[in-house]
């Protein structure tokens, strides 16, 4: 089987809805098929990989470390919207430093995070085989 | 007569809130909670919409919301004021009135 | 279903996963191993400790593929492959050790 390009468009802030951990979840099964994962952040998608989350006050439980082992599961291209972030008053550096370990290169630590304008954005979503919008 | 509008939706996401903001009246309050904890923050598109608001309202969010999705404190708006769930109860019974912008 | 460990009973899921993921103690992953005939050695405990270890860190059981990949990094390349792992927990590394280490079932693992 050919692989193909798969992206899972993430654009709702997390646990005010369950998009953001379901495809979050989705993202750690699929990634067992070994096909070419990307992840895009958009609009409030963003706040999904915010980092400093805290949830004691909200009774639930805080997945954002979860992002931390996408490396782990080959997964390390999260592209995020420039736009987006400023919209939101926010800089890369309000973002998890995600990374990922490049085991040809001595488990050199990685970035996965590439922040992207709305335009370039375009260009990658146009580039895949198939999207999951959540 | 005041009125109690409770908004859950983030005002990047969704028309919800500007819809509240179009509505409320004087002397009414605002409370930000779940998605809508992200509006409190300054120096986004959104903050001169909620800063004319509070011209005349008063405004709230529930500060387990914001923690959770990562926004500190020290970055929201000058003059909202953060609650927890008691605060939310005790606005809720202060209030003749509650909407819910969903 | 119930493990009762030291005369204490412990909530576990049809499954035998434990419940409550802070009420585990090393006692109940021995409970867990005897159960299933299997005498956990220091071999055995590298794996569940480097489980719980990465639960504590992402918030998730690793898949199978990850575990194996990690194994092999930490505690070397002859370790890191399935046969190893198969040997140490023949009912399936992830579901076997993730059961004695206290962690719910890997995501992804049905």
């Amino acid at each position: 089987m050919a692989t193909k390009k798969f992206m899972y468009v993430n654009r709702k802030a997390p646990y005010g809805t369950v998009y953001a951990l379901e495809s979050l979840e989705v993202v750690l099964i699929a990634a067992a098929f070994e096909q070419d994962v990307s992840l895009a952040f958009i609009d409030d998608g963003v706040y999904q990989i915010a980092k400093g989350q805290n949830t004691d006050g909200i009774g639930m439980k805080n997945f954002s470390a979860t992002y931390n082992a996408l490396g782990d599961y080959e997964i390390n291209k999260l592209y995020v919207e420039k736009e987006s972030l400023e919209e939101r008053g926010l800089t890369e550096d309000d973002l998890m430093p995600i990374v990922w370990e490049d085991e040809d290169d001595d488990w050199a630590e990685k970035p996965s995070i590439r922040i992207v304008s709305r335009a370039e954005m375009a260009d990658i979503l146009a580039d895949q085989d198939v999207h999951y919008s959540f | 007569m005041a009125m109690l509008h409770i908004v859950n939706k983030s005002p990047f996401e969704r028309n919800a809130f500007k819809s509240c903001l179009d509505h409320a009246v004087a002397g009414d309050s605002i409370l930000m909670i779940e998605d809508a904890a992200v509006g409190a923050v300054d120096g986004t598109v959104f903050s001169s919409d909620l800063k004319a608001a509070m011209a005349d309202k008063s405004v709230y969010v529930l500060g387990g919301d914001l923690a959770a999705r990562g926004m500190s404190e020290d970055r929201i708006i000058d003059g909202i004021k953060v609650v927890d769930y008691a605060g939310f109860v005790d606005l809720t019974a202060e209030n003749d009135k509650t909407q819910s912008w969903v | 279903m119930a493990l009762v460990v030291n005369g204490v009973e412990v909530a576990t899921d049809e499954e035998g996963y434990l419940e409550d993921l802070s009420a585990w103690t090393p006692e109940i992953a021995e409970a867990m191993a005897k159960e299933e005939d299997v005498e956990l050695t220091q071999e055995h405990w590298d794996i569940i400790n480097f489980l719980r270890e990465y639960y504590e860190e992402y918030q998730i059981a690793p898949a199978v593929r990850v575990l194996t990949k990690a194994v092999g990094k930490r505690l070397g390349k002859d370790k890191g492959n399935s046969k190893y792992l198969y040997s140490l927990f023949p009912y399936g590394p992830g579901k076997q050790a993730c059961k004695y280490a206290g962690l719910p079932k890997p995501t992804g693992c049905v």
